[in-house]
């Protein structure tokens, strides 16, 4: 059995006094493809900053990589792609190649330039996302869509074991969404990278991912996407007014 | 040229591209980051140092760099606990810190405390033993900036990823408006405390209307800041008008112009 990178052992948040995770569990094994699923205020977001060390849990345990989050130091193995194609301030002046190059700022030292290592470990991740020709060009003007493959690409450049990615896909266009789950397909089969996605839109998530996590504050079902497809699961999530059509590729 | 040849002149243009180096390479990234305001407070906090200086008869540069430095660690502690709204704090120590000054100030009749000086800047007054605590603190702020350079840039662009990548982001902060504390003590001699901030700002906004990278974007606010101190201080010597607001003039001069260039440019 694959080893476990990302763990919540009984894990609760509180926010002024109301519960938004109650006790939930759930692993993330090497290799694995989770996509978490949930209503508007179900705790997706606040699930995946408690393990990016944002959220501080009230009770229970998180360990990425076997070790207490707490006292986890190896950050550049845990990549992140923030919800950013809405709040991101397009008037900053960093081209595609900085923002990335960025991407590896917590891997050199404090106070010390970047090598040639990471240049070549930037141009390689460019190249993988098919960003290279536009690594000169003001992140700003490009599409919502290529704006969000930076993000992920400034994650990966950092060569990180586990992706964790937060409504990645809100504002691109069906195109551009289409090329950044071909993006994540090939990360997570050319490069073995653990993926977990947090996203509202269902569909898209149970035709790419190979585990489905339903999480309504609490959480109700991690199995194959086809399963809760079929068991009622979505029903019981969302209200049996939603109707799902998902398909594999 | 005739200006040249004064030493008071060579002395006023030297501390001039000093605080024109330092004050648009801070201020890119606090423009970038919206703390803007902080320059104006740290510059009040700065006067209540001279005050101080005055009284205890020490120098008004070492009394406002050490309330400079002091008012940027509590504006940062208060920023960053969030007990405020992130402008009111501000407004807190701006306010405190003009009071500060006048009170101490009171105490100090009698005294040869030129606070139109400082309020305004008396850059042709600039002494030549003065001209190194200038270069010297100006030097620092730049140094620190290349230095820190992606690291600042890390946490301005995005400071939560920053953060998860373990980039030490409070610390950087801290950093950053220490810079600022230093580069207004500079500007306080320069163009004075009620200008200082326009130095940090107006040279970094021309400069975001035409920047193709965050490093060109840098290179250009420095340039317009240069300009904007030559120019300023020419116009001055030749028209008798008051240097720090014909330095000032002249970079809003020059936003105004990187702006229409930029609209022409689309």
């Amino acid at each position: 059995m694959e080893p476990v990178l990302a763990e919540l052992e009984h894990v609760c948040v509180d926010f002024d006094g109301e519960r938004v995770l109650d006790h939930v569990d759930l692993r993330v094994r090497k290799g694995d493809f989770v996509g978490v699923i949930g209503p508007n205020g179900a705790g997706k977001t606040t699930l995946l900053r408690v393990l990016l060390g944002l959220v501080r849990p009230s009770c229970g345990h998180v360990r990425l990589f076997g070790q207490d989050i707490r006292a986890f130091r190896d950050w550049h193995r845990v990549g992140y792609v923030p919800q950013k194609a809405v709040a991101f301030e397009t008037r900053f002046p960093a081209t595609v190649r900085e923002v990335v190059l960025s991407g590896r700022a917590g891997r050199v030292r404090l106070g010390r330039r970047f090598g040639t290592r990471d240049h070549a470990a930037v141009e390689a991740a460019l190249r993988t996302a098919g960003l290279w020709d536009v690594r000169d060009q003001l992140v700003g003007r490009l599409s919502v869509g290529q704006q969000q493959r930076v993000f992920v690409v400034r994650a990966i450049a950092n060569e990180p074991d586990l992706l964790l990615l937060d409504e990645p896909t809100v504002g691109v266009d069906p195109e551009g969404e289409e090329r950044f789950y071909e993006l994540l397909r090939s990360l997570h089969r050319e490069r073995g990278t653990t993926l977990l996605l947090v996203s509202h839109d269902v569909a898209a998530v149970a035709r790419e991912v190979s585990q489905l996590v339903c999480l309504n504050r609490t959480l109700f079902f991690h199995g194959a996407p086809e399963e809760a497809l079929h068991n009622g699961t979505l029903d019981r999530l969302y209200g049996a007014r939603n109707l799902v059509v998902a398909h594999r590729h | 040229m005739e200006l040249l040849q004064y030493g008071f002149m060579q002395r006023a243009l030297a501390a001039g591209v000093v605080l024109a180096v330092a004050a648009p390479t801070v201020g890119v990234f606090l423009v970038l980051r919206r703390l803007s305001p902080i320059a104006d407070t740290l510059a009040h906090v700065a006067l209540a140092g001279v005050a101080a200086a005055v009284l205890l008869g020490v120098a008004p540069a070492l009394g406002a760099l050490i309330l400079a430095v002091a008012g940027a660690a509590g504006v940062e502690r208060l920023r960053a606990s969030g007990r405020l709204f992130g402008e009111a704090a501000l407004a807190l120590f701006l306010s405190g810190g003009l009071a500060v000054a006048l009170v101490l100030l009171s105490f100090a009749r009698g005294v040869n405390a030129d606070l139109l000086g400082y309020l305004f800047g008396t850059v042709t007054a600039v002494r030549p033993e003065e001209l190194w605590w200038i270069a010297g603190l100006g030097l620092a702020v730049v140094g620190t900036v290349a230095t820190f350079y992606k690291d600042l840039f890390a946490v301005t662009f995005d400071e939560e990823a920053a953060r998860v990548q373990g980039v030490p982001a409070d610390a950087l902060n801290l950093l950053l408006t220490l810079l600022v504390a230093a580069t207004v003590v500079v500007g306080m001699r320069v163009v004075g405390i009620l200008l200082t901030s326009a130095l940090l700002v107006v040279p970094a906004l021309a400069a975001l209307q035409l920047g193709r990278s965050f490093l060109a974007t840098l290179g250009l606010a420095v340039a317009a800041g240069v300009v904007s101190v030559v120019i300023g201080l020419a116009a001055s010597f030749y028209f008798d008008v008051a240097p720090s607001g014909a330095v000032v003039l002249t970079s809003i001069g020059l936003f105004a112009a990187s702006a229409w260039a930029s609209r022409w440019r689309r």
